[in-house]
C-alpha cells in the first residue's frame, strides 16, 4: 500500500544549519498493516510522515501509494489517499466552524468542491450515528463551534475525520502526545477500533514505547534519520521494552541514555 | 432629519464595501489593502461606461468584474510568487492607482454629472433623492446578504471558511488552498468595487484618490457592526455587518454637525479603529486590574 524507497530529507541545505532529517530511508506497508513508529528527538519519525503527506518536498528518493507515484504530486491533491492525524488537537479541525461543518470537509476529502449544499440533511443523520459511537456525547452538538470542545474530543473528532472516508492510509503522528493520560488512552481504544473496522493501512508515531509495543503489527525505532530496528510482525509478539532497547543499542551501536525518558 | 437620511444612503452604499472588506480580513484572515484601489477602480469602470453612453447596471456589473480582476491578481502574488498578503494589496493598489487613470482617459477625475444613473428612474418617481438611494441601495445590500448566505453554505464556501480558520486542516483534507484564497480574494474585491461603482453614480463623478482610507472605514464599519450587534450566527454577522457601515455614517455625520472639522475626519476614524481593535485586549486587562485589585482588598 506504502512503499518509501531511498527517502532523503535535508533542511537548511548548504547553510549552517543544515541537517539530515531522513537518509535514504526504505520502508513498505502492506495493506492492512498497522506499524508504530518509535525514537528520540530529532529521529525523523516527523519529517517521514510530512514527506509522505506532501508537506514539504523530498530531496531523492520515491514515494508511493497504491500503486501510484505521489512523490511530487501536491500536497492537497494526495490527501485524496490519506487520512492525517496531527500532534496538536488544535491542528486538526477548524475551530471557528462547526461540528457538522468539519466532518463535511472530511467527508468530501479529494473531491472537486462545487455550489452544492456544504452539508446535507442525510449527512447530518449519519454523523449523529457515527458521533454516538465516540461516547462524547457530541451527537447533539453538530452545529457546536468545534473550538468549544475538549483536546481530547477535537481529537477524537479529527480521528473520525481522518476514517470518515476510508484512506489508503492513516497517519498519525504522536497524536495522543498532548492529552493526560486517560484521554490518550481513550483515543488510542478509538485508533484501534477505527483501524480494526476499516481494515486500515496505518502509520502511527509515537513517544511511548509500551504502546508502540501493544499496538500494530509491526514496529520501527528510527534513529538520527534512519530506520534503526525493524521488527516484523512475527517478532512483535512477545516482545519487551528490554528487548527493544536492547535491539536499538546494538542497531545504532550507541547507548540509549539520552533518549531513555523520551522513550519511556 | 435629511442628514440622518443622508447618512443612511450612503451607510447602505459602503455597506457593500463593508462586506467586501468582511471576506477578506474576518473569513479569509488577510488584510487586504488592494480595495483601496478596487474601490475608485470600481467607480472609475462605471463612470467611464456612463459618460460614454452605456447603461448603468451594465455599469455596475462591470465594475464588479474589474474588481473580481484586480482581486484575483493580489491572490496570484500572494499565492503563486509567496509575496505577504499585506504586500500583495499594496503592490495591487499601487498599480491600480496607474489602472485607475488609465481607465478615466488618463484624467484624476471624471463626471457623469445629468447622466443616467440606476437612482434616476426612482428618482423621475418623484422620490427624494436620499430615499432612491436608500432603496437601491437596500436592495443591493439584502441580495447580497442573500447570495452570500447562500455560498458560504455551500461545499466551496465552506472550504474557502476553513482555509481562512486552519489552511493546515484543510490542505489535509484535499482542498486546494491557494485556489480558496484567490477566489475569496475575487469576491471581497468584486463587492469592494461594486460599491465603488455605487457610490460614484450616487455622486456623480469617480475620482482617483476616492480609495484612501476605505479600508480603515471599512474595518471602522465592520469593528462597530461586531461590537454594536454582536456576531452570533452567520446570518447576523452579515446583518451586523450592513448595520456597522450605517451607523458609522451616522456618527461620522454627527461629529461632524459637532462642529469637528472635516480635515480631521480620517485621523478620528484611524483613532476609533485602533481603539476598537484593542478592546479585547483592553477589557481583558480590566478584568485581571479588578482581580488583582480585589485580590489585594481581601
Amino acid at each position: 500500500m506504502l512503499q518509501i524507497t531511498d527517502l532523503t530529507k535535508v533542511f537548511n541545505q548548504g547553510t549552517i544549519n543544515e541537517k539530515i532529517a531522513l537518509s535514504h530511508v526504505d520502508l513498505t506497508l502492506n495493506k492492512g498493516d498497522f506499524v508504530t513508529v518509535i525514537g528520540g528527538n530529532g529521529a525523523g519519525k516527523s519529517t517521514m510522515l510530512n514527506c509522505i503527506a506532501g508537506v514539504f518536498p523530498v530531496d531523492d528518493g520515491k514515494i508511493t501509494i497504491d500503486g501510484r507515484d505521489v512523490t511530487h504530486m501536491p500536497e492537497h491533491k494526495r490527501a485524496q489517499y490519506l487520512g492525517r492525524v496531527f500532534q496538536d488537537p488544535m491542528m486538526g479541525t477548524a475551530a471557528d466552524m462547526n461540528i457538522e461543518e468539519n466532518l463535511a470537509l472530511a467527508y468530501r476529502r479529494g473531491q472537486r468542491k462545487t455550489l452544492a449544499w456544504g452539508v446535507t440533511a442525510d449527512e447530518r443523520t449519519q454523523y449523529r450515528d457515527l458521533l454516538a459511537q465516540l461516547e462524547l456525547g457530541l451527537e447533539n452538538r453538530l452545529t457546536d463551534k468545534v473550538g468549544l470542545l475538549s483536546g481530547g474530543q477535537r481529537q477524537a473528532l479529527t480521528l473520525l475525520m481522518a476514517t470518515l472516508k476510508a484512506p489508503k492510509l492513516l497517519l498519525l503522528d504522536e497524536h495522543t502526545a498532548a492529552l493526560d493520560p486517560k484521554t490518550a488512552e481513550k483515543v488510542l481504544n478509538l485508533t484501534q477500533k477505527l483501524v480494526a473496522e476499516h481494515h486500515l493501512t496505518t502509520l502511527m508515531v509515537t513517544h511511548n514505547m509500551q504502546d508502540a509495543i501493544r499496538l500494530g503489527n509491526r514496529l520501527i525505532m528510527m534513529n538520527e534519520g534512519h530506520i534503526a530496528v525493524q521488527i516484523e510482525a512475527e517478532k512483535k509478539q512477545g516482545l519487551h521494552k528490554a528487548d527493544l532497547i536492547a535491539l536499538f543499542e546494538k542497531a545504532s551501536g550507541d547507548s540509549l541514555e539520552n533518549d531513555r525518558l523520551l522513550l519511556s | 432629519m435629511q442628514v440622518f437620511l443622508g447618512a443612511l444612503s450612503l451607510g447602505l452604499l459602503w455597506a457593500v464595501m463593508t462586506i467586501g472588506v468582511y471576506i477578506s480580513y474576518r473569513v479569509l484572515d488577510i488584510a487586504d489593502l488592494s480595495v483601496e484601489g478596487t474601490l475608485p477602480l470600481g467607480a472609475a469602470v462605471t463612470c467611464i461606461l456612463i459618460s460614454r453612453g452605456g447603461n448603468p447596471y451594465l455599469g455596475l456589473l462591470l465594475a464588479l468584474l474589474a474588481g473580481c480582476t484586480a482581486g484575483g491578481v493580489t491572490g496570484l502574488l500572494h499565492t503563486k510568487l509567496k509575496i505577504p498578503a499585506l504586500l500583495s494589496g499594496i503592490l495591487t493598489m499601487i498599480a491600480l492607482w496607474s489602472v485607475n487613470l488609465h481607465v478615466m482617459g488618463n484624467r484624476p477625475n471624471l463626471s457623469i454629472l445629468r447622466m443616467p444613473t440606476v437612482y434616476k428612474p426612482l428618482e423621475n418617481l418623484g422620490l427624494d433623492k436620499n430615499v432612491a438611494i436608500i432603496i437601491v441601495g437596500a436592495l443591493v445590500v439584502a441580495l447580497i446578504i442573500g447570495i452570500l448566505y447562500w455560498f458560504f453554505g455551500t461545499e466551496l464556501g465552506i472550504s474557502i471558511r476553513a482555509t481562512g480558520n486552519n489552511e493546515r486542516m484543510v490542505r489535509a483534507q484535499g482542498v486546494n488552498t491557494d485556489s480558496m484564497k484567490i477566489l475569496g480574494l475575487m469576491l471581497s474585491n468584486g463587492l469592494v468595487a461594486l460599491s465603488g461603482a455605487l457610490i460614484a453614480q450616487n455622486q456623480s463623478y469617480s475620482d482617483v484618490q476616492m480609495g484612501t482610507g476605505s479600508i480603515v472605514i471599512g474595518l471602522a464599519s465592520l469593528i462597530i457592526g461586531e461590537v454594536i450587534f454582536g456576531r452570533r450566527s452567520f446570518m447576523s454577522r452579515l446583518i451586523s455587518l450592513a448595520l456597522g457601515a450605517v451607523l458609522y455614517r451616522i456618527i461620522i455625520a454627527l461629529v461632524l454637525k459637532m462642529g469637528m472639522p472635516a480635515n480631521d475626519l480620517k485621523l478620528f476614524t484611524a483613532i476609533t479603529v485602533a481603539l476598537a481593535l484593542w478592546l479585547p485586549q483592553g477589557r481583558e486587562l480590566l478584568r485581571t486590574f479588578r482581580k488583582s485589585m480585589a485580590k489585594g482588598d481581601a
